[in-house]
């Protein structure tokens, strides 16, 4: 089949972007969307064009580098798929696409179609980990973990940290990755003695960032390709309300401990 | 040569423990001054860079990813092996280490699988500590299940995705070495060289993909954990950005690489579906437990697989080997399956595919069952191909998975160039010729955990007061080196893009030195390659510039580095006369097609030393002592 796309092409942080058309012919049902950009890109070298950077590794679904807008929905139409995932033989001969990366306060666009998602890393610095310095742990069994509590902390764990529920929120909040990392680790037993640091670091560093607030627009679990689901977020914003309330801790305190 | 594997002297069982307590140590009070530079994030370097922060070292630690949570150990799908003994059902450490040498086919050392296999233990106490949130059963104790083979359950699991959980444990016990600042992140950062000072490592230079920037980095000491390098098949599991340029300008720098050639082929990762494809997906071994493989009984069969009657298929495996049908190892499989494709009887449109039917399974056990068993990947194999495997037969084919050859290392994980420290897929210690399943991320949890931290204070320990900085000679000469390596790939300005050269390369070391070699066919691939590489260095196009992120640019060095890797990897196939792990020679097997090992001749780690620009490289060997386990071989029959 053929299509035309309409690609956002900037060629560096801060500097002026514009959306430019391509034409790609001969795209196979079965490539994956990254897939039929490397072709576009392979001719685009061959005519010594700057190829379109865009942001993939492992290309299925896990590693969470790739991410791109397409025609207006984060990792495209697909429910639960991420780019790097999602066929072409979802699409039809003729289509028009519109490709943009991740826009949001919070990511910066570094050239075409990446973006700086440090604020996430950052986010997790902030307290996303449970402290047990190597060589501390207890034998695995001493402490027993029911097993609806394990499942529901995988389903939060889960999260390939992408960064399309930011992408896809009218007010850029990061408020689906951050509380799926702080259910994860809030609802294990191992995650107890530090549950409400946890909390107020993770959100606070999330402010900082300059991601938005959370209205429930729900945008971000439809979007999400491992389905993480909102309801993280009310168990966050519990703890969080929970934390405000009973914990008086100085932000010093909390980066990382001592340990 | 003698090379010194430094292997701890007593019994096998007291090793470790023996020589963990004559380990020379670094003052607590020292240990900040000590500067390790950190290659890779995977499971390897994650683990280690966390804590070495811990112990109280500087550490600056490189990915070439955003994030150092995106390493490609994230990939990995079905689990880690530990001796915990668990399900009472008769597993040791002694049984996980025999199960690892046997399934290596007694091709690793015997001190350092024993050494894995009792740290396994510990890996999972710590990963559950860290809140990795393992599969568990009612009781709220850890669930096990078998895994590849073994008569033990002693897997532990995270769904599908126990190497993403893994990952995500220690990239935030690395997060909290950042906070602490213990730590530094270096992401978007790519090694392209290593300096020696003195004929110790002491720093990289290193490309930032975002700005372009070249760096120099100076330390006490340099760990490589940069992973394996079947990405040079072009096509395997490997995320895209996999490659070998750490390990291979370490070696061209001194460090010498140990069994190239020994490289692992999955059996059942989804087929090629034409010439665009960027990269195989693996689904679980397990489908075999309940599919049937087949191809059409003659060459050029097109009919679709529901018109062709049952006399007309020739289920191979069932076949073959009557007693373990299709549920052979890894090896057998996966080259039985390249023979039937080779002989034309390949299925889908490529041609590139068998058949794996679970037609039967699903009349005998219903629908429901089977869907318990595999819904979600045959969701994932719907998602990728837009077929319902429960009404077509699947298709699967062969596909570049894992590298157990890889840069040699002693007892303490460090290479033949003092300072430089290999941990993980990047080293070739622990599982000789072939690896088991689910014992990957265990040997990286291992290294960087357990083993890295130990060792490396003992070489740091005598270390002190022995400081350079980055604008000693040597920094500038690597630099001026990289500097005009990239300069001649960005004035490459032929006519054939990089991936089309990649794509040629992988097809020669598919062919010819991948899971069935032959004389012939290695020394042809010896001329092919070089004569390609060069090539490479006429017709070959690059755009961009050096300034900004340029991806033709990086996949240009990294490709010039499979080249060489390539040739090297086939010169060590070629030498090795014999068929052993996963590796047919087709000049040694009987005569119903079993592998033929030859433990008089070859039973030792091929290590080769880099002699210079065109030279051939030396060939030194590490004998395999085997004082605790029985050399016995396989049969499948």
């Amino acid at each position: 089949m053929n299509l035309t796309l309409f690609v956002w092409r900037q060629e560096s942080r801060g500097a002026r972007g514009r959306m430019v058309r391509y034409e790609a012919p001969d795209v196979s049902p079965d490539m994956s969307f990254l897939e039929m950009l490397d072709v576009v890109n392979e001719r685009l070298i061959a005519q010594g064009e700057r190829p379109i950077e865009f942001e993939h590794d492992c290309r299925e679904g896990i590693c969470g580098s790739c991410g791109l807008v397409v025609n207006g929905i984060a990792h495209g139409p697909m429910p639960a798929t991420a780019t790097c995932q999602l066929h072409m033989r979802h699409f039809k001969d003729g289509d028009t696409l519109y490709v943009e990366p991740w826009r949001s306060r919070g990511f910066p666009v570094i050239q075409d179609l990446v973006v700086d998602r440090g604020a996430f890393d950052r986010i997790v610095q902030a307290g996303g980990f449970i402290t047990a310095a190597t060589g501390n742990a207890p034998e695995a069994n001493s402490l027993p973990v029911g097993k609806e509590v394990a499942e529901m902390a995988m389903d939060a764990a889960e999260c390939i940290g992408c960064g399309a529920c930011v992408a896809q929120c009218p007010n850029g909040a990061a408020h689906l990755f951050t509380a799926a990392k702080i259910s994860h680790l809030g609802l294990l037993p191992h995650g107890q003695p530090e549950r409400y640091e946890r909390v107020l670091g993770m959100v606070e560093q999330m402010e900082r960032e300059g991601f938005g607030a959370c209205s429930n627009f729900r945008e971000c679990e439809a979007v999400c390709p491992k389905g993480i689901s909102t309801d993280w977020i009310a168990r966050m914003n519990r703890d969080y309300f929970a934390a405000r309330l009973f914990v008086e801790k100085s932000d010093k305190k909390r980066a990382g401990g001592v340990g | 040569m003698i090379l010194d594997s430094k292997i701890p002297s007593g019994p096998l069982a007291e090793k470790w423990d023996h020589h963990k307590g004559h380990l020379r140590l670094v003052n607590p009070a020292n240990k900040r001054k000590f500067h390790v530079l950190m290659v890779g994030t995977g499971l390897a370097g994650g683990s280690a860079a966390a804590s070495l922060g811990e112990l109280g070292y500087n550490v600056t630690c490189f990915c070439y990813q955003d994030s150092a949570r995106r390493a490609h150990s994230i990939a990995a799908q079905g689990g880690i092996n530990a001796a915990k003994n668990y399900q009472n059902d008769g597993d040791s450490v002694f049984r996980l280490f025999y199960d690892t040498v046997k399934g290596g086919d007694f091709r690793a050392r015997e001190a350092n699988v024993y050494r894995l296999a009792q740290l396994s233990v510990n890996i999972i106490d710590q990963a559950v500590a860290q809140g990795v949130p393992f599969a568990r059963e009612y009781g709220g104790y850890l669930a096990n299940r078998s895994f590849g083979g073994a008569q033990v359950s002693r897997t532990f699991y995270a769904r599908g995705q126990t190497g993403q959980q893994l990952l995500l444990g220690c990239y935030q016990a690395l997060s909290r070495q950042v906070a602490r600042g213990t730590v530094a992140m270096v992401p978007k950062t790519e090694m392209l060289d290593l300096v020696l000072i003195d004929g110790v490592a002491r720093g990289v230079v290193t490309r930032n993909l975002a700005t372009g920037e070249i760096r120099r980095w100076v330390g006490d000491a340099v760990v490589l954990a940069t992973g394996g390098y079947s990405n040079v098949f072009y096509l395997s599991t490997n995320a895209k950005g996999c490659n070998t340029t750490a390990i291979w300008r370490a070696h061209r720098r001194g460090a010498f690489f140990a069994n190239p050639c020994f490289t692992q082929i999955h059996p059942t990762a989804i087929p090629p579906s034409g010439e665009y494809q960027s990269k195989l997906t693996l689904m679980s071994e397990s489908l075999r437990n309940d599919g049937r493989i087949w191809v059409p009984g003659r060459s050029g069969d097109r009919r679709r697989p529901s018109d062709i009657p049952e006399a007309e298929r020739d289920y191979y495996l069932e076949r073959r080997y009557p007693s373990f049908g299709n549920l052979v190892p890894r090896d057998v499989a996966s080259r039985a399956a390249k023979q039937v494709v080779d002989e034309g009887r390949g299925v889908g449109a490529t041609g590139l595919g068998v058949y794996l039917d679970f037609a039967d399974a699903i009349g005998r056990l219903g629908r429901d069952t089977i869907a318990d068993r595999y819904g979600n990947l045959f969701e994932m194999y719907e998602r990728i191909t837009g077929e319902n495997p429960y009404q077509v037969p699947m298709r699967i084919y062969p596909a570049p998975h894992y590298t157990m050859g890889g840069l040699w290392v002693d007892y303490n994980l460090m290479s033949s160039i003092p300072g430089l420290f290999v941990i993980g897929e990047a080293n070739f210690s622990d599982h000789g010729a072939n690896r088991l399943g689910a014992s990957a991320l265990m040997q990286g949890l291992a290294d960087g955990y357990f083993v890295l931290p130990y060792t490396l204070g003992d070489f740091l320990a005598s270390r002190m007061g022995e400081k350079v900085g980055v604008e000693h000679p040597a920094f500038a000469e690597v630099e001026d080196g990289v500097r005009e390596r990239r300069g001649r790939l960005l004035s490459l300005s032929g006519s054939r893009t990089v991936d089309s050269f990649h794509r040629e390369l992988g097809r020669i070391v598919w062919d010819e030195c991948g899971m069935s070699r032959s004389g012939q066919g290695l020394k042809t691939a010896i001329e092919r390659i070089p004569a390609l590489a060069e090539q490479f260095w006429r017709e070959a196009r690059v755009t961009g510039d050096g300034e900004s992120i340029n991806q033709s640019l990086e996949k240009a060095g990294r490709v010039a580095d499979f080249f060489e890797l390539a040739e090297l990897m086939c010169r060590d196939a070629l030498t090795r006369d014999e068929s052993c792990g996963c590796h047919l020679r087709a000049e040694h097997q009987t005569p119903e097609g079993e592998a033929l090992r030859d433990d008089v001749r070859f039973r030792h780690a091929a290590v080769w030393q880099w002699q210079g620009e065109g030279k051939p490289q030396i060939r030194h060997q590490e004998e395999l002592a085997f004082e605790n386990v029985q050399l016995s071989q396989r049969s499948y029959k």
